[in-house]
């Protein structure tokens, strides 16, 4: 997932009786599934909800570039080096498109952009974790792709039009990321050295509790969630997503021959679920308030593109006035 | 030189010029001036790197020695590799990153728009391919050319200070060796002087548009990248782009 804990404003529902008739009106377009499009009346805090989590969403399309960015000098072969550079080119694609959708909603990227740099926006927990061997290209595609994918493949039917359809064209991409991470990692499990093998389960390790992480919190501790279902921004809870990653994760983790640094994870023969141990919330709670590994340097190093890039940018602008202008004189 | 050695050796630097150009743009990723200017820039990297790995497969068939791409691109230290010094200068500001993008793609796609006529079906097969993909290389630095050249004051010294920096390795690319005059008279590579007078042609016209001023006619070029006498840059770039392979000689595979 990536927007954790999206503020809807909102910490109870509005009971039908309660709501305006063009709120009620609202709620029952939502409630037959008929998509919301840009122009129709929403709630100020449905519009407003939105933008939190869709900005939050391209923001971490973005800074998710980096500890890929931080790989792809450094590629071992042709060909991987390629496919990390069109995974690159497609989060930086994913992002344009998912700012685009925030827009319809009469949102300003710079704006959004501008408050990530100060830290009032968030972007997913998991791209502060550093990225310390190549084995992390395969382990990041496999687990980081693989939760995303796990939400967004559920967000294809969130209510709003532009939100679903970015989502649409974005999941299509990240499952072919997803197969080629763990292409990589079956890769060095079946014909690596014992070294190349001890990078994989050395990154599977790293990336392991941070991956389930990305769900958020436990439904009961996500006080925004209700809000969130009710309006269909989000369609399933934190903990049921999660659990559908695990259960889908563990066979393949077998299947590499690798193991989960978890001592609870087992089949639970009752349940037809994978039980789990408890995650680390003081280290989510942590890395979300900025004291993760990596915080200060993804957004130095976003912050130093945006600043440093000024110039340019207003070079752009002055050259278009002054073309606009040749035109109109000619 | 025989006529397969020169063709080996102008393989091996179309494909290095291709993989030190995209990896100085890899570089760059996350730190561009716009997300679009992001997506664009992975976008020629890859394009660059695409076109390196055909030179260098056709290149490895010809050599012959049970190498491959990979080997040619990962296993050479820098006095073998034979790119262009032009693509290893560091990225320095966008002035500098996009004016050694302009000064190199009018170089790669006027050689490559005559590379497609090629006797050698081989390399006028690849070569059309990546036309295309250089026809647009050009035309969007050519672009950004005129909007840094002519745009705001400070964008204007910025990019005067690229040219000035950057002309010195120009020389390079239009300044032909024996194994450039082998290729152009066996029909596989362009004729040098063309080459030369198309270029200076088409970099004096996107400057002027930019009112910028190019070096002189007569200034001193720094060469020495095509036989492998290169900048202090590309040790740095091998040392962390060929990292992996270096570390874990015994891996087969990736």
């Amino acid at each position: 997932m990536y927007a954790q804990l999206v503020e809807t404003g909102s910490k109870r529902l509005k009971t039908k009786e309660e709501m305006s008739p063009q709120e009620r009106e609202f709620q029952e377009k939502v409630d037959a599934e008929i998509k919301i499009e840009a122009k129709n009346w929403m709630p100020e805090g449905y519009r407003k909800t939105l933008v939190r989590q869709i900005s939050q969403h391209a923001h971490s399309e973005v800074v998710g570039m980096l500890p890929e960015g931080n790989w792809v000098t450094r590629a071992p072969t042709l060909k991987r080096k390629l496919q990390l550079m069109a995974k690159i080119q497609d989060e930086a694609g994913h992002g344009l498109y998912l700012y685009s959708a925030m827009e319809t909603l009469g949102a300003d990227r710079d704006e959004e952009i501008e408050k990530l740099h100060q830290g009032k926006a968030k972007y997913s927990s998991i791209f502060n974790y550093p990225t310390l061997n190549w084995a992390d290209m395969g382990a990041v595609g496999w687990l980081v792709d693989g939760a995303a994918i796990v939400n967004q493949v559920v967000l294809q039917r969130t209510s709003y039009g532009p939100y679903s359809r970015a989502m649409v064209r974005i999941c299509k991409e990240e499952s072919f990321h997803q197969r080629q991470g763990y292409q990589i990692l079956l890769d060095l499990m079946r014909e690596g050295t014992d070294e190349q093998k001890a990078m994989v389960q050395d990154a599977i390790n790293r990336l392991w509790w941070p991956s389930l992480m990305m769900f958020g919190p436990h439904d009961d501790e996500s006080p925004n969630s209700q809000q969130s279902l009710a309006w269909k921004i989000k369609r399933k809870g934190n903990d049921e997503l999660r659990q559908m990653f695990i259960d889908q994760t563990v066979p393949q983790l077998e299947f590499l021959g690798c193991t989960a640094p978890d001592p609870d994870l087992k089949w639970n023969e009752e349940t037809g679920h994978y039980d789990f141990g408890e995650i680390n919330w003081q280290e989510f709670y942590d890395v979300l308030k900025g004291n993760g590994p990596c915080n200060r340097e993804r957004i130095n190093t976003r912050k130093k593109a945006i600043d440093e890039g000024r110039w340019v940018r207003e070079a752009a602008v002055a050259y278009a006035k002054k073309q606009k202008q040749r035109t109109q004189a000619a | 030189m025989t006529q397969a050695e020169a063709l080996q050796e102008y393989l091996l630097r179309l494909a290095d010029s291709d993989m030190i150009l995209g990896q100085r743009l890899c570089e760059l990723c996350g730190k561009a001036p716009a997300l679009e200017e992001e997506l664009a820039l992975m976008n020629v990297a890859l394009d660059l790197v695409g076109q390196a790995r055909n030179w260098y497969e056709y290149a490895a068939e010809l050599i012959d020695d049970g190498g491959d791409a990979d080997k040619l691109a990962f296993r050479r230290d820098a006095h073998n590799y034979r790119n262009l010094l032009l693509t290893e200068q560091p990225n320095e500001d966008y002035a500098v990153t996009m004016g050694r993008q302009f000064f190199f793609d009018a170089w790669h796609y006027l050689t490559l728009k005559s590379l497609v006529d090629s006797s050698d079906e081989r390399v006028a097969g690849i070569a059309a391919k990546a036309l295309k993909e250089a026809t647009y290389h050009l035309r969007r630095s050519s672009e950004w050319i005129k909007r840094l050249g002519d745009g705001t004051e400070e964008s204007h010294r910025r990019m005067q200070d690229a040219v000035d920096i950057l002309w010195r390795f120009t020389g390079e690319l239009i300044t032909p060796d024996d194994t450039d005059h082998i290729m152009a008279e066996a029909g596989i590579g362009p004729e040098p002087d063309q080459l030369a007078s198309n270029w200076r042609e088409m970099v004096n016209e996107v400057l002027t548009q930019a009112t910028l001023t190019p070096g002189a006619d007569d200034a001193w070029m720094y060469m020495g990248g095509k036989h492998g006498e290169h900048t202090e840059h590309l040790g740095f770039i091998l040392a962390e782009m060929q990292f992996l392979q270096r570390a874990y000689p015994d891996a087969t595979t990736w």
